[in-house]
């Protein structure tokens, strides 16, 4: 159970690369390494989430957490490099209706 | 005679004999003695204050550089006192809290617990098992007075006591819905005002709610992003997703969800499940939703318990029985 977090600021973008597995278990530090940045206003946020192995549903109350202290915030929210896997999740549970997880790691840096 | 009062006078004799005699049988001694005063809770600098005052009395003749030395070791060990002191409290703080956790566990059975309708027409299995001591999965029926029979079952994002006082909550939103007429998405509807409105904010439900019409065989439902079920076709004997697109529950309150129909043949199977037995991971990765048909398809002559039942057996076997999350396999059959 390990995970790794990166972020980084690039031209007033904050962006975060995760590594390794969310779940029960690294899903607090994630939440508490990311959500006092998802508290300033107008904060443009991507999250790379390429390396992430294995994210079950906890890791997804993390990220709808965000989105919702980032839209409170006037902010905005992408997740890029979802795996087949973890776009079905997102899809299912309908936030890939809500949350911006369409553009690819490339793109983030557009 | 509290065995305080005669420690001193015990030591004294074990610490002479090693002295004269250094056996095994007298070092022996010494080790069968920590037993008795670990159990009446003697501290080891009150046992080095002992050595030393009895070593005094028997051997005079000790150098000081020795005894001062005690005096060192007392001082170190008075940390050590004080972390066993410590883990002691944790211990029974512990004990305390696995017995609130049992009781806990007990009023959730009985809160949660919904009987399981027994009547003509269709046959109901149904398995749910927590990872842990408390289950965050959720199932309920309900038979209105048209004998429509509502099934729910839920999941919440996050494991544990939480997770599981959550679901208390939505159970009593449930219980407080009017008796009859309730359609699938107007029940999501109202479900999700509730969740968005008191849970925490990153604590979030995926919820499945169906209705089946015994009388004509209608079953319609809807889904809050709830991992989507099987209906099985006796007819062509094919399986495919129960598909109901919608929001988690607790996102936004002014989420709508889309109702769906679906007439129900003779023979024909609803399977509905948690995140649990899709999540189920093996040493060559998560089963596949094709693979769990499989199993279903082993096992579709046997009556719809035997089937749920048979599934969780076969799955615990895979994961080396032990569940990474709550499981939870509902399947309704229209009998033929």
């Amino acid at each position: 159970m390990n995970i790794s977090i990166d972020v980084k600021d690039i031209d007033s973008q904050v962006r975060v690369s995760v590594k390794g597995e969310i779940d029960a278990y690294t899903a607090p530090k994630l939440r508490e390494t990311i959500f006092p940045l998802s508290e300033k206003e107008n904060v443009n946020m991507v999250i790379d989430l390429t390396e992430v192995a294995y994210m079950d549903s906890t890791g997804l109350g993390v990220f709808v957490g965000l989105f919702k202290s980032i839209r409170s915030h006037d902010g905005e929210f992408r997740l890029v490099g979802l795996s087949e896997r973890l776009r079905r999740l997102f899809e299912i549970t309908g936030l890939a209706d809500i949350i911006d997880i369409k553009s690819d790691t490339e793109g983030g840096l557009e | 005679m509290d065995f305080r009062e005669t420690m001193e006078e015990k030591y004294r004799e074990a610490l002479s004999t090693y002295l004269s005699e250094q056996t095994e049988n007298a070092l022996y001694q010494g080790q069968k003695l920590s037993r008795k005063t670990i159990e009446y809770k003697v501290s080891p600098e009150e046992i080095i204050s002992l050595h030393k005052s009895i070593l005094m009395d028997i051997f005079p003749e000790t150098p000081a550089k020795v005894m001062h030395s005690l005096d060192f070791l007392l001082e170190v060990m008075i940390g050590y006192g004080n972390a066993y002191r410590e883990h002691q409290s944790l211990r029974h703080e512990q004990q305390e809290l696995k017995s609130e956790l049992e009781i806990a566990t007990n009023v959730q059975h009985t809160l949660l617990d919904t009987k399981i309708p027994d009547f003509d027409g269709i046959e109901i299995g149904v398995i749910s098992v927590p990872a842990k001591h408390m289950n965050g999965d959720y199932y309920h029926f309900v038979q209105d007075e048209n004998e429509c029979i509502g099934v729910a079952i839920a999941d919440v994002i996050g494991k544990g006591i939480p997770a599981a006082l959550c679901m208390s909550m939505i159970k009593y939103a449930m219980d407080s819905l009017p008796e009859t007429g309730n359609a699938p998405s107007d029940v999501l509807e109202s479900l999700n005002r509730v969740v968005e409105q008191n849970v925490d904010p990153s604590m979030f439900i995926t919820m499945f709610y169906g209705l089946y019409n015994p009388h004509n065989h209608i079953f319609s439902y809807a889904s809050a992003g709830h991992e989507p079920g099987f209906y099985y076709e006796a007819a062509t004997g094919k399986f495919r997703d129960l598909d109901a697109k919608g929001l988690l529950l607790g996102v936004n309150k002014k989420t709508k969800y889309r109702a769906y129909e679906k007439l129900v043949e003779p023979g024909d199977m609803i399977i509905l499940l948690s995140d649990g037995v899709t999540e189920c991971r093996t040493e060559e990765g998560f089963i596949e939703r094709e693979t769990l048909i499989q199993y279903i398809q082993n096992n579709i002559h046997l009556c719809a318990q035997e089937i749920v039942n048979n599934i969780y057996k076969q799955l615990e076997k895979l994961q080396h029985f032990q569940l990474r999350d709550d499981f939870t396999l509902i399947i309704l059959k229209r009998e033929v």
